[in-house]
């Protein structure tokens, strides 16, 4: 599993110089400029001065070789000094920086990603948390009740988009019931506990329209894992010896279905980096998602490809996190 | 050993289960009677969907329920109505008084746990055994069944082993907490015909160390000759004849047996003599068994058997047979 993974690893590493070449590609033909949005006054030398002090008359290859400079030399050494302490002489070394904003995306991103572990990956949890159980218990008591109203459920969960549900609850429970604000406030510090539940009642909408998304998903799967399982012979085996129908289920065929299961929501691991980008927008989330949506309207390509090639980066790693676990859980699979 | 005199450990009296399906009843196992005595093996046969595996599994709750029902009849087992014990009741029983084999050891075991853990979990459950004890014991199993280096491959999983080493630790799971009866249900179906033999030998010789009764259902009557006391044939949800196995390979009555005995590849006769297959269809069990369930298949078939589901009529001291033809006169039989 070790040489397995340190294997993986390796060949991780083209593949994710290749991405990133395609990523610069790609951004590279997108028609934007980054003086298109300062005030017309601004005569053409002037512009095409500011154009170059960027590094943009230089060819394609030698802006692709420096920005693989900036990110996988520089940015590694800043943060290894901003975190050590030690003195890595960081004056000379050139950052990614943000047309938009000028100052070094990875900065900017640090800021974010709080925001977006907050909500999303609060509402991946609980999400998780919700689906498993739904997941077993319909799967168990096939065609009842319950199972019945969790499928419908999860089929609304599915089908509604964010953007819908948002602007529902937040009639519901903000307009109508005032119960918590509309608008998430990103500025917002947890020093002590009343501060916190102020934290709390501003998560709840956001991550209530993400979670319900969330434990669609995961629930269908569990189910249908849990199916798959529940008619194996073994099943009848463990009856056969007279274990109670607790230990039968969560035992012999929890364990089984979990495989599938556990892939799925390693998988999933990157959308919650990734932000949600819709219902940030709809609560106003400062996030990654937000500030991705901001980029790309900005022309501003630098912070464009930094996100997106972070998520390439963190859809590589969980892949292989996802094949680590699925080795852990099932005895059969051998990667050696 | 075949005669009344020893109480039964197993008792069935008219069980009687049927599938609740879209397309109305299915009458998987009809008044189906017998018994079974310590220490004799009992062979079941009959062709697949004559209701062998339904029948045993109604004995002991191990149907899905819906859609199966056990409608009527009686259990007896160690001085309790099986079908009427609490869920609890008969948790106690399965695996520990009763051992169960199944036909296909490559789907029996679950894939994700050790096969110590797997032998272990009855030790622990019935036994209370602790950890230490119940693999000490688990190894003795795996030994006594015949799995060489026992004490290594209690850490195995059950991917690597062979079909009959896996049989082997179904057994060995079954045999954990000395079951007074054991069903085995075509536990060699699924092998190929050296390993077929021996697990046949193991478990002849389990039966004779260990001293359990043991039903053993096939449809293969070759292997029933080979270790059955008695026998059953069952058809279309129905046992149809019951008898000493030598009684019923020399004087077979019903005329699905003699069928079925024709079916045997026979070493004489010409190549096309050897294997005969029964012609037509097995029934189809939705209908109320109000007739005879072989009567289409049946070239004795006269009117009774339309209208009437015959009953087990005795024909020796212990062989009985649910026909209305006789055999001996060619006649219809006098009842
Ligand atoms: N879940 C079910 N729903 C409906 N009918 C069923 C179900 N399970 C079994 N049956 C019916 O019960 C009858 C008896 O099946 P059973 O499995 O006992 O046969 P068998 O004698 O064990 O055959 P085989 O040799 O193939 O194992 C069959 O005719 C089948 O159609
Ligand atoms: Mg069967």
């Amino acid at each position: 599993m070790l040489t397995f993974t340190i294997r993986r690893l390796l060949m991780a590493i083209p593949t994710l110089l290749f991405i990133s070449l395609i990523i610069f590609l790609i951004l590279d033909l997108a028609p934007s400029d980054p003086t298109a949005s300062l005030p017309l006054t601004i005569p053409p030398d002037v512009r095409a001065d500011i154009r170059a002090s960027l590094g943009l008359d230089e060819p394609i290859h030698i802006r692709f070789l420096l920005w693989l400079n900036q990110f996988f030399v520089n940015e590694p050494l800043n943060l290894l000094q901003h975190w050590t302490g030690w003195d890595l002489g960081g004056e000379g070394r050139t950052r990614v920086i943000s047309w938009q904003t000028r100052s070094p995306v990875v900065d900017i991103i640090a800021q974010r990603m709080p925001q977006t572990l907050w909500v999303v990956g609060t509402s991946y949890i609980v999400g998780i948390l919700i689906a498993l159980p739904i997941g077993i218990y319909s799967a168990y008591r096939q065609y009842s009740i319950f199972d019945q109203a969790g499928t419908f459920v999860t089929m609304v969960g599915f089908s509604v988009p964010p953007f819908f549900s948002g602007v529902l609850v937040i009639v519901i429970f903000a307009v109508n019931l005032g119960w918590f604000p509309s608008v998430y406030d990103t500025t917002h510090v947890v020093v002590d506990w009343p501060s916190f539940v102020i934290q709390l009642k501003q998560m709840i909408l956001p991550v209530m329209v993400l979670a319900l998304q969330i434990t669609s998903q995961i629930s269908r799967f569990m189910r249908a894992s849990m199916l798959d399982n529940l008619n194996q012979d073994y099943v009848r085996t463990a009856r056969a010896k007279g274990l109670t129908e607790t230990v039968v289920v969560m035992v012999h065929v929890l364990r089984n279905s979990m495989i599938p299961v556990v892939t799925v929501i390693a998988l999933g691991v990157p959308q919650v980096f990734g932000g949600a980008i819709i219902t940030e927008q709809v609560f106003k989330v400062n996030g990654l998602g937000h500030l991705l949506i901001g980029a790309i309207q900005g022309g501003d390509i630098p912070t464009v490809q930094t996100l997106t090639f972070i998520f390439a980066v963190l859809i590589v790693l969980f892949n292989l996190v996802a094949d680590v676990l699925y080795g852990i859980l099932d005895p059969r699979i051998r990667y050696d | 050993m075949l005669d009344g005199a020893e109480p039964s450990v197993l008792d069935v009296k008219d069980l009687k289960t049927v599938f609740k399906t879209r397309r109305g009843e299915v009458h998987a196992v009809n008044n189906v009677s017998f018994h079974l005595k310590a220490g004799e093996l009992l062979g079941v046969v009959g062709e697949s969907g004559s209701g062998k595996s339904v029948t045993m599994m109604s004995l002991i709750g191990l149907l899905p329920s819906p859609p199966a029902m056990v409608k009527g009849g009686q259990v007896m087992f160690e001085g309790q109505d099986l079908l009427t014990a609490t869920d609890e009741q008969l948790r106690a029983v399965r695996g520990a008084r009763i051992g169960f084999v199944f036909q296909d050891p490559m789907t029996s075991l679950n894939p994700v746990f050790n096969v110590g853990f797997q032998v272990m979990e009855p030790l622990r459950k019935h036994m209370g055994l602790n950890k230490k004890a119940a693999r000490k014991r688990a190894q003795e199993l795996l030994e006594l069944v015949g799995i060489p280096d026992a004490e290594r491959r209690l850490d195995d999983y059950p991917h690597q082993f062979s079909g009959g080493m896996r049989q082997r630790v179904m057994i060995a799971i079954a045999l954990a907490c000395d079951p007074k009866v054991l069903i085995a249900d075509e536990p060699t179906t699924a092998l190929d015909v050296t390993i077929q033999a021996q697990i046949l030998e193991l478990m002849k010789d389990l039966r004779d160390k260990l001293g359990m009764a043991v039903i053993w259902i096939t449809h293969d009557l070759g292997v029933i000759a080979g270790i059955a006391d008695r026998v059953l044939v069952m058809y279309g949800g129905q046992i149809v004849e019951h008898a000493p196995v030598r009684e019923l390979f020399a004087n077979p009555k019903h005329p699905y047996t003699r069928a079925l005995l024709e079916t045997v590849p026979s070493v004489t006769g010409d190549r096309a003599e050897r294997l005969r297959v029964i012609e037509g269809q097995p029934p189809m069990l939705t209908a109320q068994p109000n007739a005879c369930p072989f009567r289409a298949r049946c070239d004795k078939a006269f009117d009774r058997c339309q209208r009437e589901n015959p009953a087990r009529y005795s024909v020796g001291p212990i062989h009985d047979v649910a026909c209305f033809w006789n055999p001996d006169t060619g006649g219809a039989r006098d009842v």
